[in-house]
């Protein structure tokens, strides 16, 4: 359904952008109907840029996405908005995403103005007192400021607003990290049932066991290269990649003490290097990258 | 999280916003004193030409006459009424300051909105311009410009200005824009496939409307100014008179060494009453947007 293929991403920058930064790396993956996928990886590895990508928000420099084997690059006008009537965002920083000298509701009337209005208004507040019950909110929340909301409840706004859209995939950027605990398995959960249906995920996280809890698929990144990717039980369960072994060791764990922890070579990956080598398929379902 | 400050509890708690701008809009002096000076010299330059009995140009009055109750200013040396010239002068200074200071907003507002959303090429090539606009030597070209036209009316001179004095202002927005563009919002509201323009003027132009309010109080002021200076100078509008143009026949016909000080006063003391004014509301405004400069 949703392709990226092949996609890199430079950034310029200086006089008439003279520098360029390459920070994607010939990236390629597809997310089927339903299937969550999880992009990990450290800070700066480009993972909010893939998703940013996804939503256009950022141009793609070389390779392309395709959405239903349309290359959303070239949509335009009524076309881009039927695309982002399908496909929607939630960023990390939820107070950064609410413009902070209006209330929280006018979002809700944005979309409605620009996707909905053909819905008359008693099916309109069913569908959106529906979203915001099923992230735990009431319709009187949408009468505050933002400044007045906490992390958690705009986090959740924002996932009603995605909801009311009825979209078929949704990229989520770091969309758990600012919630507390209770509400964290309450949205987890939601967007559990939301897969059932049919919704894609595509689940940007540093979190690895929140990207083990949830996802089907995982990309693991670095510096902008996939260096592992495949099935969430193979990759997490099976690490080939030094880079995704030393992630999963930087995890904590109760019963050991940081020093214990020792890196098992298993021999497939023997340099790691940054850049170049290939992704060769490890197993069914398992992607590794070999530098030879 | 409501307001936390001590003087919240007084009336604005509970209201965030415009209503809390308005809340001490009313209770700064600054504001309140410019506001009332710049008002009164409004409605003399608007009802003033209606009290005038004298028309401002004709030679029918006796010359060099002090202020009396029939010539309220007195006359000048070749016996016009100085209180007629001084109301109309006052128009043409209104006139000239709205028309060049609108100008000038609406090009900088374009130019720095665009620049700093759009980024890019667009903002590269927007801001060379804005640069060699700001580095041309404004003030020796609008003379060249003003001496080589013969007929000069108001708007004329007004549009001058405005096509000069804008690069400030468009520095200024662009800048502000950058940073209200890389906010998650404007994001948010592109996922909405809303338009440029739509972002531009829906969400990033009303978070900074007290600092646009502000741009155009100095771009009006300084429009004033300097279509005074260039009256002054004797490159005003041929066709009308103006604050400047009193002042720059006062001087030329030594109304100060003749002890004519009702000729120059008024004019003088107009312009820098209403530019004065226009500058403590900047700073009584600057106040009010900004908590932190509130005085408690």
């Amino acid at each position: 359904m949703l392709k990226v293929e092949n996609v890199s991403k430079v950034f310029r920058s200086g006089a008439f952008g003279g520098k360029k930064a390459k920070v994607i790396h010939d990236i390629d993956f597809e997310v089927k109907p339903g299937e969550v996928v999880s992009l990990i990886g450290e800070s700066g590895s480009g993972k909010t840029t893939v998703g940013r990508m996804i939503l256009r928000l950022t141009s793609v420099s070389e390779g392309r996405i395709t959405f239903d084997g349309e290359d959303i690059s070239k949509l335009k006008g009524s076309a881009l908005k039927s695309y982002y009537r399908r496909v929607q965002g939630v960023f990390q920083d939820p107070f950064s995403s609410f413009n902070p000298i209006f209330k929280v509701g006018r979002v809700f009337r944005t979309i409605r103005r620009e996707f909905l209005s053909d819905l008359d208004v008693a099916a309109w507040e069913t569908r959106l007192s529906g979203a915001l019950n099923a992230v735990g909110l009431e319709v009187s929340a949408l009468d505050k400021y933002p400044h007045q909301m906490s992390g958690g409840q705009l986090q959740r706004l924002l996932i009603a607003r995605a909801l009311v859209l009825d979209i078929r995939v949704l990229v989520a950027d770091e969309i758990i990290s600012m919630l507390d605990a209770s509400t964290r398995i309450d949205v987890l959960n939601l967007l559990g049932d939301l897969k059932s249906k049919g919704l894609s995920i595509i689940f940007v996280t540093h979190d690895l066991a929140l990207g083990n809890y949830i996802s089907d698929r995982i990309i693991i990144l670095q510096k902008g290269v996939i260096v592992e990717m495949g099935a969430t039980d193979r990759v997490f369960g099976d690490p080939q990649h030094p880079y995704t072994r030393s992630l999963l060791d930087a995890v904590p764990h109760l019963h050991t003490r940081w020093s214990d922890a020792e890196l098992k070579d298993l021999g497939l990956v023997t340099d790691t290097a940054r850049f170049g080598g290939h992704l060769i398929e490890h197993r069914e379902n398992h992607l590794v990258r070999v530098y030879s | 999280m409501t307001s936390t400050t001590g003087s919240a509890s007084a009336s604005p708690a509970g209201k965030a916003g415009r209503n809390e701008a308005i809340y001490f809009a009313l209770r700064n002096t600054k504001l309140l004193i410019g506001a009332f000076i710049f008002a009164v010299f409004l409605l003399v330059a608007i009802f003033g030409p209606m009290l005038a009995v004298h028309p401002p140009m004709t030679f029918d009055a006796p010359p060099g006459l002090p202020p009396s109750a029939d010539y309220w200013f007195g006359t000048t040396l070749f016996g016009q009424d100085v209180f007629s010239q001084f109301v109309h002068g006052l128009r043409s200074s209104f006139i000239v300051g709205a028309l060049g200071g609108v100008t000038a907003a609406v090009i900088g507002m374009f130019v720095g909105f665009f620049a700093g959303y759009r980024g890019g090429m667009i903002d590269e090539v927007l801001n060379m311009l804005t640069n060699v606009v700001l580095v041309i030597p404004t003030f020796a070209v609008l003379l060249v410009v003003a001496a080589y036209l013969s007929v000069r009316g108001l708007g004329t001179e007004a549009m001058f200005i405005g096509l000069t004095s804008w690069p400030w202002a468009a520095r200024a927005i662009r800048a502000q824009t950058f940073s209200l563009t890389s906010r998650d919002f404007v994001g948010m509201a592109r996922l909405n496939g809303e338009s440029t323009l739509r972002i531009i003027f829906g969400e990033i132009a009303p978070n900074m409307s007290s600092y646009l309010v502000m741009t155009f109080i100095l771009l009006f002021g300084g429009s004033i100014l300097t279509a005074a200076t260039l009256d002054f100078i004797g490159l005003g509008p041929t066709d009308s008179i103006s604050l400047g143009l009193m002042m720059n026949y006062s001087v030329m016909n030594a109304a100060l060494q003749l002890g004519m000080w009702w000729w120059f006063v008024p004019p003088g003391l107009a312009i820098t009453a209403v530019v004065g004014s226009l500058y403590v509301m900047n700073v009584g405004l600057d106040e009010v947007f900004n908590p932190k400069l509130r005085a408690l």
